[in-house]
């Protein structure tokens, strides 16, 4: 009898097509641009096609490309970063500009903050606080170790309740924050 | 002036409760994004490509 292997299920390739709202929108969690975002998915999907034999069948689809996704957003970014000499990451943090259509990112005290972390905050972030990944599943798929992983999304936590002013229930003009009153006092000088 | 410890976890949880909500809500409004056609039209070409 011949030793036939049973026909793959689906092509995975097939199933790409099912896998884009959820890319897309991890794209534009890391970028914060949805002209960069929609570039990033087009390069994605390219790579993913390109080397679908690569990707196992019995493991998760949308967490192998969203591996392919960050890779790819992170060594342009660092390329771009040696291009700018900006070793403190100054330039790097304000990389969300607005895009270009404008307006379809509602903005809002939350969405701000979000923007204002940096590209690895929110990747961890949203990774394990938004898309249910596990530590365990973040870490392979960034590339890290597990306790990273839960330092880093603490550390973001954290950062982004600063943003938002939320940490001592203060609002934004009692703070004892150094840079708010450095703002206020600079303000009041030039007012 | 610093709040009670058990005050602190307290209310580090409901601020940790409070982000993944709203983290949640960031990327529900990425997801309901409708996707451009742009994509399908590419795994479309890359498929008609491959057809022998």
């Amino acid at each position: 009898m011949a030793d036939r292997k049973p026909a793959p299920p689906v092509d995975p390739r097939e199933r790409l097509a099912g896998a884009l709202p959820s890319l897309r929108a991890f794209a534009i969690s890391l970028c914060r641009n949805v002209t960069q975002a929609d570039d990033l998915v087009q390069e994605t999907l390219l790579k993913a096609w390109r080397n679908i034999e690569k990707f196992d069948p019995a493991t998760n689809l949308e967490a192998w490309l969203f591996t392919i996704l960050r890779n790819t957003f992170y060594s342009s970014l660092r390329k771009s970063r040696r291009e700018v000499s900006d070793p403190d990451g100054a330039h790097a943090g304000s990389l969300y500009e607005k895009p270009a259509h404008d307006g379809r990112l509602a903005m809002n005290d939350f969405q701000r903050a979000f923007d204002q972390l940096s590209p690895e905050h929110r990747e961890v972030l949203i990774l394990v606080g938004a898309s249910g990944y596990s530590c365990e599943e973040a870490s392979e798929m960034m590339g890290v170790a597990v306790g990273t992983v839960k330092s880093r999304a603490s550390r973001a936590r954290k950062k982004l309740a600063e943003l938002m002013h939320l940490e001592k229930g203060e609002d934004l003009f009692s703070g004892t924050d150094g840079a708010m009153a450095a703002v206020i006092s600079k303000s009041a000088v030039q007012g | 002036m610093k709040p009670t410890k058990a005050g602190n976890l307290a209310s580090r949880s409901a601020l940790r409760a409070q982000i993944d909500d709203n983290l949640r809500k960031v990327y529900e409004a990425a997801l309901s994004e409708e996707v451009p056609d742009r994509f399908k039209d590419l795994l479309e070409k890359l498929k008609a490509k491959e057809t022998p």
